[in-house]
């Protein structure tokens, strides 16, 4: 609820703003028209009502229908108030949940400690100017045009049981998608191979932003290159490691187009998303339910994306 | 080859001086040649599948050559209904990607031309908007869009749900964050003396905006857009959850309906995935620089 204030006070922020504010600025506002103020004033109300309308309140709202026993059938007077009771059925009467919990953290760790260190290997590697790099860039980041649902579809090719390249090529009859011991760690590939190349794209971003000279320096002290990178390039590029953290966590969090394209994110692909989605879109409609599960997505989010803002918002400063 | 390799320097050197060929750069070379080939293979696979007949492949197995064919093409084209569902893409996509960019500038002008208190609480609240887990607003999101009326012309449903343009507004919403993030970083780092010298000829903020921001952002704004197109394009859960006629769907979503009629048909899957494919895939290798621009305009200042 705390984004309604923000609105009302955005209305009455030229004024104040205005006396407040010190120096070349604070006169720069005053000799505004009135006409500028309402142009002002709109460019950032009908952008920020519909993010305030269309992603914070139901943010908020999403919250508040967890603590509730709601159906969404019944008028919203006969809502009664149950607390934590949802939570409680989520953690403890819900099969679904712990594996959802298990694979979603299964997701982070596969990206986090297998195709986010790979992307920044290859990134390295293809940072020092040698012959085709664009090739091989292309080649990798390639797979991050196409949609997670089409990758679905595309690795399906290479899963198939009856059809796939995979079994034709071990002599397997594996249902890599199908059977719920491995199902997991198909799907866990192919979304690592997208990743991959986000990855690299990110990091040879950020190496062609630390200063040269830094290398030079180490080198003329005597360190080698893999000494350079882990104690001088790495560091420097901290805010980059921690946008692609929260990426990365993001990323695993989100999770979702992937499993529901293969079977609806049941049978071995539970995730918390498709656990949401399938408590609202199908057969049962359990808002409370479903928004306790919701609610605890939102807030392992928050924390890493206050995490991506301290850092971006103290870039900025500088 | 060790021989060779040792031999080649003097050679070469009238023409490439600083760099003799050492092993560890054909190791090296060898490396991302297999990497990149290996991340390739599952998109050529899914290529050559396509293009081959179902009744040969069955017959011989996948792992074979022969039965070349485009008419997996054809009957995809036909039985999924690609054409239409194109269409539903264009709808969706150009008119949010056009308000996306122009709100999101809105937006980042002001947070980058003027200072007030609230400028970092506003950036903020749009850069995490889009970071938020989209399944977690759903339950909200997804009432309202079935009690939003609208009038029959503009929606056959007559609601927000299952209709383009509540589709348009939600990708919107989701994307402004970025993008305003974005620009805001990149006017903030345009010079201060543009808007003095506006001032002083008397311009208005509105053509400080249009006339002196927006044509200096050109370069942004294509990156933006390019990316936009391929995200927004690419969107699958939104269309999946608020559209309920199959007819109505963007291709994305529509996939998981396509993959009902071709259920045993892999050679059909794979025709419909690359025909999906094609225009984010003619996008990248068209705009490829733009594309990459923008993903790590995000990332770091550009």
């Amino acid at each position: 609820m705390s984004d309604l204030p923000l609105i009302q006070a955005d209305r009455a922020v030229p004024p104040p703003a205005a006396t407040t504010s010190t120096g070349g600025r604070g006169r720069r506002l005053r000799l505004l028209s009135r006409t500028d103020r309402v142009v002002i004033t709109l460019m950032v109300l009908v952008p920020l009502l519909l993010v305030v309308g269309l992603i914070w309140l139901p943010a908020v709202a999403t919250v508040l229908l967890s603590g509730t026993n709601w159906d969404g059938i019944g008028p919203v007077s006969e809502i009664d108030w149950v607390g934590l009771k949802n939570y409680d059925d989520v953690v403890n009467i819900y099969p679904p949940f712990v594996p959802a919990v298990q694979n979603n953290l299964l997701w982070l760790a596969a990206l986090f400690v297998v195709a986010t260190p790979f992307g920044m290997f290859l990134a390295v590697l293809l940072d020092k100017e040698i012959r085709g790099s664009r090739f091989y860039q292309t080649a990798l980041y390639l797979p991050v045009v196409l949609s997670l649902a089409l990758i679905g579809f595309v690795w399906q090719l290479i899963y198939s049981r009856d059809q796939g390249l995979l079994n034709a090529v071990l002599g397997t009859q594996t249902d890599w998608y199908g059977d719920s011991n491995v199902n997991i760690w198909a799907v866990l590939f192919a979304a690592g191979w997208r990743h991959v190349g986000y990855i690299m794209l990110l990091y040879l971003a950020g190496l062609k932003g630390v200063d040269p000279s830094l290398r030079e320096a180490a080198a003329v002290d005597g360190s080698s290159e893999t000494s350079t990178f882990f104690r001088v390039v790495f560091p420097v590029m901290r805010p980059i490691n921690i946008i692609v953290l929260v990426v990365t966590v993001i990323e695993s969090l989100r999770a979702f187009d992937l499993v529901w394209v293969i079977n609806k994110g049941r049978n071995g692909l539970e995730l918390l998303s498709a656990l949401v989605t399938s408590n609202v879109v199908g057969e049962a409609s359990r808002i409370g339910f479903g928004s306790a599960l919701a609610t605890i997505m939102l807030v392992v989010s928050l924390v890493f994306i206050t995490l991506y803002l301290a850092t971006v918002m103290r870039e900025d400063r500088r | 080859m060790t021989a060779t390799l040792t031999r080649t320097p003097p050679a070469t050197a009238p023409d490439r001086p600083r760099r003799p060929v050492r092993p560890a750069r054909v190791v090296l070379h060898l490396f991302l040649g297999a990497v990149a080939v290996g991340w390739l293979f599952p998109i050529l696979w899914a290529l050559l599948t396509s293009l081959r007949s179902y009744d040969y492949t069955a017959r011989n197995g996948y792992v074979s050559l022969g039965g070349w064919t485009l008419d997996n093409y054809v009957t995809a084209w036909k039985t999924a209904e690609f054409g239409k569902h194109f269409l539903n893409s264009v709808y969706i996509t150009v008119p949010a990607v056009l308000l996306t960019l122009f709100l999101a500038s809105c937006v980042a002008f002001v947070i980058a031309r003027f200072s007030w208190k609230l400028n970092i609480v506003l950036l903020g609240l749009f850069t995490a908007a889009n970071l938020l887990p989209q399944q977690a607003l759903l339950i909200p999101l997804f009432r309202l869009f079935t009690q939003v009326p609208l009038p029959a012309w503009m929606s056959d449903s007559e609601l927000l749900y299952d209709s383009y343009w509540g589709l348009i507004l939600v990708n919107v919403a989701f994307q402004c964050g970025f993008c305003v993030f974005v620009l805001s970083n990149y006017m903030k780092a345009l010079p201060h003396e543009l808007y003095e010298a506006a001032m002083v000829d008397g311009a208005s903020v509105w053509r400080q905006y249009w006339q002196v921001t927006m044509p200096l952002c050109r370069p942004a704004l294509a990156a933006l857009a390019t990316l936009e197109v391929t995200w927004i394009y690419n969107e699958f859960f939104w269309a999946t959850v608020l559209m309920r006629t199959g007819d109505k769907f963007p291709v994305t979503s529509s996939l998981n309906n396509l993959r009902g009629e071709f259920f045993t048909d892999n050679n059909l899957v794979s025709a419909g995935s690359v025909l999906v494919a094609i225009p984010t895939l003619v996008i990248f290798f068209v705009l490829q620089k733009q594309f990459v621009r923008g993903l790590t305009l995000g990332a770091s200042k550009g």
